[in-house]
């Protein structure tokens, strides 16, 4: 049955951890689980693939835990403080997996962090229709129309593309 | 009788906890965080709660996805440090206050908010980061910690609307305690960020300044703020706020905001804290409690 349609399915770049992603995703979660057990961490390292089959993954899944793309372990049901444990498994800090989901460099993200974090002009809506958040007063509304166009954008204007772009730029980041 | 007297706000970044454990708390780029919390240590120096009340969220520590409680409060004698991946962070054990919590969890309950009572559960840092932003490092913390733990993790959260109102059940709960305790209510997580998918690092300076100002003087505005729009502005982790507005429902209608504190960023997060206080006078109407504080202050300067 194809994903059901949610209003939160209008920002861009973000996958909500709901309950239908905490249904399919529960494998995936329940595998980042175990690792917070060292044996089981040593386990998963010896034989990646082996490891995964106690946890009844779809192929998709599997896929996405050993290339570790984590945008599409999320898409998956993944949650990211459950992945954050492989990441963690992996040596890897909240900051780098954050910075790997956005297809930035390590360096990059850090940066755009000290400057003040990605601005949400130009970041609310894929469709340009979500409201300027109502705690904001008048001031925010009519700049929110006139959003220009933000280099710190994410990339992703529709879900599918989402897939394949972070996919590219998770690819690239591995080589690096 | 036991009585709410200030609530606390403030992150629970991971990442401070791995600076205070890794001694880093010098470096520029954490001193920037570390110094914005001088004069609440101060405050809470001053202040000597009998019982803090802490709401956070676990992160996939104590809760899988076996079971997500929405509401869990903490029943138990003591709490250990959870480990997350990392092993146990090198923080004291934190020693509940089981009468209290299951007063509390018995009041609430028939007020028709229907808790998980937790009589075993390890903390992490969600918890313990705000402990030791207001506590410091202490060998033991100085008070007793009953953790009310909410679902942010799994969507959707608990209302703001129904967090607010459960602050309320919780302060009437609390005022029907016999014993004489002062107690501090804290509301971590936020402010803005999100950490996960490509739109990772947002942060939203309006919309948190926004927030902090309300928290003050205008909560019910905030306990209308929709799920989508936390989400949207503050980023799809920013929802956490919610849980501030428990502390903020378990105050007084008017407040003192005696200090607050913003920066950015501590690894992916807005940082943002505040303590509010319940106006003394604001007992008015509530002779009895008037006469409780009295006594307690007499017994004090003994």
């Amino acid at each position: 049955m194809a994903r059901a349609h949610h209003d939160y399915d209008d920002i861009p770049g973000t996958f909500v951890f709901d309950a239908e992603r905490s249904r399919q995703g529960y494998g995936i979660n329940m595998f980042c689980m175990s690792l917070m057990k060292d044996e089981n961490r040593k386990a998963f390292k010896a034989d990646e693939a082996e490891y995964l089959k106690k946890f009844k993954l779809t192929p998709a899944q599997t896929e996405a835990v050993l290339k570790r793309d984590y945008n599409r372990m999320l898409e998956l049901g993944g949650n990211i403080y459950f992945t954050a444990k492989l990441g963690a498994t992996d040596g890897h800090s909240f900051r780098h997996l954050a910075a790997t989901m956005t297809g930035a460099t390590q360096d990059d993200y850090a940066k755009m962090m000290i400057d003040g974090g990605r601005s949400v002009e130009g970041n609310r809506s894929r469709t340009g229709k979500g409201k300027v958040g109502s705690i904001l007063g008048e001031q925010g509304k009519p700049k929110a129309v006139k959003a220009k166009a933000n280099p710190k954008a994410v990339q992703a204007k529709a879900g599918k593309s989402a897939k394949s772009k972070s996919a590219k730029s998770k690819s690239k980041a591995k080589r690096k | 009788m036991a009585r709410i007297i200030a609530g606390v706000a403030s992150s629970h970044v991971p990442a401070i906890g791995a600076a205070i454990d890794n001694k880093q708390t010098e470096e520029p780029y954490w001193k920037r965080v570390f110094s914005g919390f001088e004069k609440s240590k101060e405050w809470m120096a001053k202040t000597k709660p009998d019982v803090a009340i802490v709401v956070f969220n676990d992160h996939a520590s104590a809760f899988s996805v076996e079971m997500v409680p929405t509401f869990a409060l903490g029943c138990a004698a003591e709490f250990p440090p959870a480990d997350e991946g990392w092993g146990p962070r090198p923080v004291p054990v934190v020693k509940g206050h089981p009468e209290l919590a299951s007063h509390i969890s018995q009041s609430v309950i028939l007020d028709e908010f229907d808790l998980t009572i937790v009589n075993k559960m390890e903390v992490d840092h969600g918890l313990t980061v705000p402990m030791n932003l207001l506590f410091g490092s202490p060998k033991e913390w100085p008070c007793p910690v009953i953790p009310l733990a909410v679902n942010v993790v799994l969507y959707p959260p608990p209302t703001g609307h129904r967090c607010f109102m459960l602050g309320r059940a919780i302060r009437k709960a609390v005022e029907s305690y016999p014993e004489d305790l002062k107690v501090v209510v804290f509301g971590t997580g936020g402010m803005s960020h999100q950490i996960s998918g490509p739109r990772a690092g947002l942060i939203n300076k309006k919309f948190d300044t926004a927030f902090l100002d309300n928290l003050t003087k205008d909560p019910k505005k905030l306990t209308r703020i929709p799920h989508l729009e936390y989400m949207r502005e503050a980023g799809a982790e920013g929802i956490e706020m919610v849980m501030w507005l428990i502390m903020r429902g378990a105050l007084d209608d008017q407040v003192d905001e005696v200090y607050r504190f913003y920066t950015v960023p501590a690894s992916n997060t807005a940082v943002g804290h505040i303590i509010l206080e319940n106006r003394k006078k604001a007992a008015k109407s509530k002779v009895k409690r008037a006469a409780a504080h009295a006594k307690t202050s007499v017994r004090r300067s003994k």
